[in-house]
């Protein structure tokens, strides 16, 4: 359904349902929604390639491909979107919420399941389920880009040694004629356990309106 | 000494007969020759100067009678104070020691009570021999010399981000916690002090501004006892870092009310201007700190960005400007221990950047032991002081104190936590109210603030004495030994041991800029988006100046890759060149297994060893020669002003690109080699024994002097070159196929390699790429 036909308590109402979100923190979403796509129905990504902050960022693709992936929308379906609109932008973001003092431990584990497969879905850009070699090292990459002509040359190091380190944590023998495949999901999760997905990946979504833009600190 | 031997005889159980023998006779003989002397600090009485040659000083004048020339003469007073602090810290040192050859013991009771207990024998000692016991915990002692090196070990190794991350939670309990227990302890002791008119006591004398100052003394929470104390436990991070946090910042509070209530307690009264300026000056004291810490912190960095070539020294810095930052904070009055840690925390990431591998141990190691000294000392001096007294016993006023101090603590957790996690994301439970809680521990520097106060302004202090102690010593003893058990009980999650691997460390950074991301797509500012800005302004400017060099522009998730290749290798190189992996776990996984399949070729196997082109075996001679040449340059002679080059460290940037041309070399080479993670090459450097056979007329001999034994199984495990016949040389990013060896050595060599295999794998040297068939194939290459 469309995000803009009627700002409907029930329409939030459905939202708070699927996405878990407050009907305030919907509220200021969907102004920051309106304002990024100049009051469309939907964003495209040069919309979300116009905002300035994003420029510096070295990964800046891949978050922003992220919102126009359909495996994050959690419905199955593989592929990628030409635009998304408020109800996907919502269901992105969703990943990004906190645990809070309620949560039990199971909601917890399936949570953390939830963004350790944003991830792996941000790495694993063709869909195959695992991540191979080459699209690990095309990660670091990224992330070393801002770095200038020493960044390219560690960055294959880096994600060999990486890889290697994948492939000894979970196949701890493998015969020299075996071949490592690429990082399952399994894999994936087992390497990041100790980070402990679901403290660290969330951000502050305010309650009150924040179009001003100030750095702020607001109660819920 | 009976209570001394009866302390040590039953927990030899186990133990060798000689070795408690040893042990008694040194812990006897130690006490015997410590007692006298440290009695005889305070007494000035010389009779202990009798022993062996006995003139005296013969200045009796210049027309005394001629004495014989004395072979022998004792003169104490000289050495006597370094000869005393040598003395305590010996029995420091020793005491540590000894508490780890009772197993049993140290599990049980945390080392910090058994170091005051330490303390009570001592000064009990020195009570009986019937001297005077030194004033050990002097104030300028304690706050000049044993305290520094405790807070800038903790400074220095502070973790940053889960400080940063929790700042302000950490804050609010610094400062609002510490206020509230101050004033709470405070206001309580002076209404329990003046109700009870039936039988007029002591207490009626207590006025407030007194009772407040000792509230505000006693409330602080102790980093040494904390540290003593939490790190037994290895409770998580978090938790952690909110205890110790918050005694490391509630030094500024302290400070503040101390003084505050110091010098208005001669007067009488405090006015509201009073307080105001004392808020005003509690900014200033806690900023100032920082400011000062940081100023020099910067000072310490670019300073090393400077040693390259005084390798020597650069610890020094370090520990001299770190210190030079605490004096100065104190001569303002500002918080010194704030000034410290923020010294410590700013010029980490340049200074390390900077110095050499060696320097950094050696920071490490010199602060690890100087504050673990410092530490065993303060706890020793306590218990010393405690027999020392004075004491003033005063049944009410000690129990109220200890009871009202768990109480504050226990409401100002409760309700600070409330408050906060309106705040927080990441909630704090129960369980984490408890923790840090009862973690709240009270320590030395309440003793030692204590016993700076002036008798005549404070009649009472000895009563604040004794109550000080004693809820040191209950803070110490009781929770301290119970906070173990009850982690253990409310299961309260432990730190996690393993070592942080590069995969976490990629999705560290990728988290970051990540969250960084959906925060601007969000649109508000939030912690990410400071803190990138932050890291940018640091790359682009700060970093320039402070950092010497091409390590300047280093990322950070290089760095760290350099770091754990550094570690490895060396790891590599102490568990004698190839033994053992220590930190690997057993695993066969190597590149060839993760590189992408080649198809199989079309050509039928051949058995020709494939010749490399000229000018790759030049690069490859060329190579072996520089790796060989700076292994001799380390076998040079040795200047104690000059570090000699370290393949290490210097020629670190250097090696890692040879390793990267080898790694393509490898690949070209079409033989069967062992291969592993990149750490290996730097085996390469290793002074072993090896020498190369004149396979052909282009490969020179070389033969380099064994600086340290090789075991025969090392050096056999390094071989392993198969000259098996291969497929054709492979083209860059192709894996390499293992192929059985086949040949004359083929027999021997597969069951030793799949014993090698088992244990580890390690890079076969490229050093001689085009044997002839005709070798003598079951020489090793590298013997």
């Amino acid at each position: 359904m469309g995000a803009k036909q009627t700002r409907s308590a029930q329409k939030y109402q459905d939202l708070t349902d699927k996405t878990g979100f407050s009907p305030e923190q919907i509220k200021n979403l969907h102004k920051r929604f309106q304002h990024l796509s100049d009051n469309e129905e939907t964003i495209s990504r040069e919309n979300l390639e116009k905002i300035p902050a994003l420029a510096n960022n070295p990964i800046r693709k891949q978050i922003i491909d992220a919102f126009f992936d359909k495996r994050n929308q959690h419905q199955n379906e593989v592929g990628a979107f030409q635009e998304i609109g408020f109800e996907q932008f919502l269901m992105v973001m969703s990943h990004f919420r906190p645990p809070t003092l309620k949560t039990t431990e199971e909601e917890r584990e399936a949570m953390r399941k939830e963004k350790l497969r944003f991830l792996f879905n941000m790495h694993d850009t063709d869909n195959d389920g695992t991540i191979t070699l080459e699209e690990y090292r095309k990660v670091v990459e990224e992330l070393l880009s801002k770095s200038g002509a020493i960044g390219l040359e560690a960055a294959k190091a880096i994600a060999d040694a990486a890889m290697l380190e994948v492939a000894s944590t979970n196949v701890p023998h493998m015969a020299p004629d075996d071949f490592y495949e690429g990082i399952t999901f399994e894999h994936f999760e087992q390497i990041l356990k100790g980070l402990e997905m679901e403290s660290r990946m969330h951000i502050r979504f305010l309650d009150v309106d924040t179009m001003t833009m100030r750095c702020g600190k607001s109660k819920s | 000494m009976p209570s001394r031997t009866g302390s040590h005889s039953p927990a030899g159980i186990g133990k060798s007969l000689p070795e408690r023998g040893l042990l008694l006779l040194m812990v006897l003989v130690f006490l015997e020759g410590s007692v006298l002397p440290l009695g005889a600090a305070s007494s000035p009485d010389t009779s202990h100067q009798t022993n062996l040659g006995d003139h005296q000083g013969t200045h009796t004048g210049p027309n005394s009678t001629k004495k014989p020339f004395p072979v022998l003469a004792v003169e104490y007073d000289r050495v006597q104070i370094p000869f005393e602090i040598s003395l305590w810290v010996l029995l420091a040192s020793l005491m540590k020691l000894g508490f780890h050859l009772i197993p049993r013991l140290s599990s049980i009771v945390p080392e910090s009570c058994l170091l005051i207990v330490v303390g009570l024998l001592v000064g009990g000692l020195i009570k009986l021999a019937g001297e005077e016991v030194p004033p050990v915990l002097d104030s300028r002692l304690f706050f000049l010399c044993l305290l520094p090196p405790i807070i800038l070990d903790a400074g220095y190794f502070l973790p940053i981000r889960p400080f940063m991350e929790n700042l302000g939670t950490i804050l609010m309990f610094a400062v609002v916690g510490t206020l509230w227990n101050a004033f709470f302890i405070g206001g309580v002791l002076y209404g329990v002090a003046q109700i009870q008119p039936a039988n007029p006591s002591d207490l009626h004398q207590l006025e407030l501004l007194p009772c407040l100052l000792f509230g505000s003394i006693i409330s602080a929470v102790d980093p040494v006892a904390v540290l003593a104390v939490f790190e037994e436990i290895h409770i998580n991070e978090l938790l952690h870092i909110l205890v110790f946090g918050e005694s490391l910042l509630n030094d500024a509070v302290t400070v503040v009310l101390y003084h505050l209530f110091e010098e208005y307690a001669g007067v009488g009264t405090v006015t509201l201007l009073d307080g105001v300026l004392g808020v005003i000056s509690f900014f200033v004291v806690a900023l100032g700190g920082v400011l000062v810490g940081a100023i020099y912190g910067i000072l310490a960095a670019f300073t090393s960005r400077f040693t390259s070539h005084t390798r020597v020294i650069e610890p020094l810095f370090v520990f001299v400007y770190s210190y030079m930052a605490y004096l100065s904070a104190e001569i303002f009055h500002l918080s010194g221990i704030m000034a410290l840690i923020a010294c410590g925390a700013v010029m980490r990431p340049y200074v390390e950047a900077n110095i050499s591998h060696k320097s950094h141990t050696t920071i490490k190691y010199f602060l690890k032991m100087w504050s673990s000294v410092s530490e065993t000392l303060i706890f020793i001096f306590l218990g010393v002081a405690t027999v020392d007294g004075p004491h003033a016993w005063n049944w009410t006023f000690v129990t109220v104190t200890v009871i009202l101090c768990l109480v504050a603590r226990v409401i100002g957790v409760v309700g600070l936590t409330y408050v906060i996690n309106k705040f927080r994301i990441v909630k704090l439970t129960t369980k984490d109210q408890f923790i840090i809680a009862y973690g709240g521990l009270r320590g030395a520097i309440a003793f030692s603030l204590g016993f700076l106060l002036n008798q005549d302004h404070f009649p009472m202090r000895k009563m604040f004495l004794t109550a000080i102690i004693t809820v040191i010593f209950f803070t110490v003893f009781v929770q301290g030994m119970t906070i173990k058990p009850l982690v253990e009980l409310l299961a309260v999650k432990k730190k996690q041991e393993a070592k942080r691997s590069i995969n976490e460390e990629i999705h560290t950074q990728f988290l970051d800029h990540l969250l960084t991301g959906i925060e601007d797509i969000c649109g508000h500012y939030g912690h990410h988006h400071w803190k990138d800005k932050l890291n940018r302004f640091n790359k682009k400017y700060v970093k320039k100046c402070l950092i010497a060099g091409e390590r300047s522009k280093e990322p950070q998730l290089i760095a760290f890759y350099h770091k754990m290749e550094m570690k490895q290798a060396i790891e590599l190189v102490e568990s004698g060149g190839g033994v053992k992996l220590p930190s690997a776990m057993p695993s066969t996984v190597s590149m060839q297994n993760i590189q992408p399949k080649k198809p199989p070729p079309a050509k039928p196997v051949e058995r020709v060893l494939p010749q490399l082109p000229k000018g790759r075996e030049e690069e490859i001679r060329k190579i072996l020669r520089s790796n060989l040449q700076r292994t001799r340059q380390r076998l040079r002679s040795y200047n104690r002003h000059t570090l000699v080059a370290d393949p290490y460290e210097d020629g670190f940037s250097d090696l890692l690109i040879k390793n990267q041309r080898m790694v393509e070399l490898e690949k070209k080479v079409s033989d069967a080699l062992l291969v592993s993670t990149k750490e290996d090459i730097l085996s390469f450097s290793d002074p072993q024994a090896y020498s190369m056979k004149p396979v052909s007329d282009s490969v020179p001999t070389i033969q380099v002097d064994l600086a340290s034994p090789q075991s025969p199984d090392s050096v056999n495990l390094l071989d392993e070159f198969r000259h098996a016949g291969q497929q054709q040389p492979e083209v860059e990013d192709q894996g390499l196929m293992m192929k059985p060896p086949s040949g004359p050595s083929g027999p021997n060599k597969p069951r030793e390699a799949d014993e090698a295999r088992d244990q580890q794998k390690l890079m076969r040297c490229l050093s001689d790429p085009g044997p002839s068939a005709d070798e003598d194939e079951d020489e090793p290459f590298l013997p």
